[in-house]
């Protein structure tokens, strides 16, 4: 047993390869519930435990699984435990299920956890894919829940719906910034997050897919390729 | 080996087997503690229809200050005495008004004309709560309303002043609208408009939820509710829901009977 290699599978993707700022999967989530941390937080556990266990099983079995129907065996997989998940979070946190309505749902089609199902957990040993799965969750938690925190202490001046920053229409002095609670914010937050990585690890950048010609005009043009 | 046609049937045979056990072992183990959680936001959203919700204490507790009552609609009289010991008999104190409608025995199907918050099968007996003074006297009355949106049914509760007339709450506890502009019926905002909107002039219902912004010098303020921008067959769901269950054929011949009780 390799120590090193499930320390790697775990903290690697907390930034080194997390699976939002730098593969850019699982974004539609990160949009939809970011506008309050405790709605987001249940997310993060959900998905995070959905990843996990689906990367679990789907390496458990991954020796007897046909190629031609494995994206289908997969997919039977993770939709189960989503609804395991949603019908837990329905008998145990009312409210929270009520404000996550779909998303819970929509974990089946998220890019995370499908990728690690098909990348990882099909070619590697079952506690090893566990950690995966939950390393990935976990990068996508930390992401998720620093944008959450971002929008709703700006947006509404709360934290987990503590009141931080008194508002002005509560008699404070805070103005609160209603673009954030908006789902394109998060879009702005996550691209501010990627740039911040990026400056802090280069070897992120990627490289361009083709270079820009310089712009230039000839001299040898006539007036009429010159638009005049 | 692994892709021969009878390992892939038997895979997926098994697969599907095993996930279908786990996914239906766990929704019918925790059927009970989410039909309990249900109800109690069933409960939470009559005590907010009627102003008396306070989170910090057992809803159950404070569920149990509102005294429910019932409503014959085929006559739209109160049930009282023996009719109404049959009936609590009958459903052993534990009567679903929208189960009721799903059952010919318990419920009457409307005619077009008749349904125009198109409800289809109206029951035959509906379940409200009154707020009592310490007096006695009625504070306020809760009735459930429904009426069809642009995608499903809205299910709610209207709480109503003691003059009969005056709206004190809505909440829906049910609906299917969209997310960010039918289902703004949920928003706070939006909700708080309706207390103190008056449901009748003279015997007819008029209270209504118009296209846009009610201008604030407009005499009949009291008659209008702004609508859901965005959400135009929502809010004429709405609309259409007032109408039907303040009508004769829902509650209007009740309030004269509870004026008299109280």
């Amino acid at each position: 047993m390799n120590l090193n290699r499930y320390k790697e599978a775990l903290f690697k993707p907390l930034i080194d390869e997390n699976p939002i700022t730098l593969q850019i999967l699982g974004i539609c989530s990160a949009l939809a519930v970011t506008n309050n941390l405790t709605v987001t937080l249940v997310m993060c556990v959900a998905l995070t435990s959905v990843c996990a266990f689906s990367n679990l099983f789907i390496s458990l079995i991954r020796n007897h699984i046909p190629s031609s129907i494995r994206i289908i065996v997969q997919m039977t997989i993770i939709a189960s435990l989503v609804i395991v998940v949603d019908e837990l979070l329905k008998a145990y946190d009312y409210e929270t299920s009520k404000k996550l309505s779909v998303f819970v749902g929509l974990i089946i089609t998220n890019c995370i956890v499908m990728g690690r199902a098909e990348a990882f957990a099909m070619k590697e040993k079952p506690l090893l894919s566990f950690f995966d799965g939950l390393g990935n969750g976990l990068g996508y938690s930390v992401i998720l829940i620093g944008v959450a925190t971002i929008r709703e202490l700006f947006g509404a001046g709360t934290l987990m719906g503590y009141e931080i920053l008194p508002l002005v229409s509560n008699g404070g002095w805070y103005m609160a910034n209603n673009l954030l609670l908006l789902p394109p914010s998060s879009f702005i937050i996550i691209g501010l997050f990627i740039w911040a990585i990026r400056s802090y690890k280069p070897s992120q950048v990627e490289e361009d897919d083709f270079a820009l010609s310089k712009h230039q005009t000839s001299e040898n043009l006539t007036k009429r390729e010159l638009n005049v | 080996m692994n892709d021969s046609i009878v390992k892939t049937l038997g895979v997926a045979f098994a697969i599907c087997l095993i996930c279908s056990f786990v996914v239906s072992s766990t929704a019918v183990s925790l059927r009970d503690m989410q039909n309990e959680n249900k109800a109690n936001d069933k409960r939470m959203k009559i005590l907010q229809a009627a102003g008396i919700f306070d989170p910090s204490k057992d809803i159950k507790e404070q569920f149990e200050t509102l005294e429910p009552k019932y409503i014959d609609f085929n006559s739209g009289k109160l049930l009282t005495g023996s009719s109404l010991e049959e009936f609590l008999s009958e459903h052993k104190g534990d009567y679903d008004q929208i189960a009721a409608t799903r059952d010919s025995n318990y419920s009457k199907s409307l005619s077009t004309s008749e349904d125009i918050a198109i409800i289809k099968n109206r029951e035959n007996v509906g379940k409200f709560y009154l707020l009592r003074n310490e007096d006695n006297s009625i504070n306020k009355v809760i009735l459930p309303v429904r009426g069809y949106g642009l995608w499903g049914t809205l299910f709610g509760y209207i709480s109503i002043e003691n003059d009969f007339n005056t709206v004190a709450g809505l909440e829906f506890y049910e609906h299917k609208e969209t997310p960010g502009l039918g289902a703004e019926v949920d928003n706070p905002k939006w909700k708080a408009l309706w207390p103190g909107k008056q449901l009748y002039r003279g015997n007819e219902v008029v209270l209504e939820v118009i296209k846009g912004k009610v201008p604030e010098d407009d005499s009949n303020l009291a008659y209008k509710v702004d609508g859901l921008s965005g959400a135009t067959i929502t809010s004429r769901g709405v609309s259409n829901m007032i109408k039907y269950w303040f009508s004769d054929s829902g509650y209007a011949n009740l309030f004269s009977e509870l004026d008299y009780e109280s």
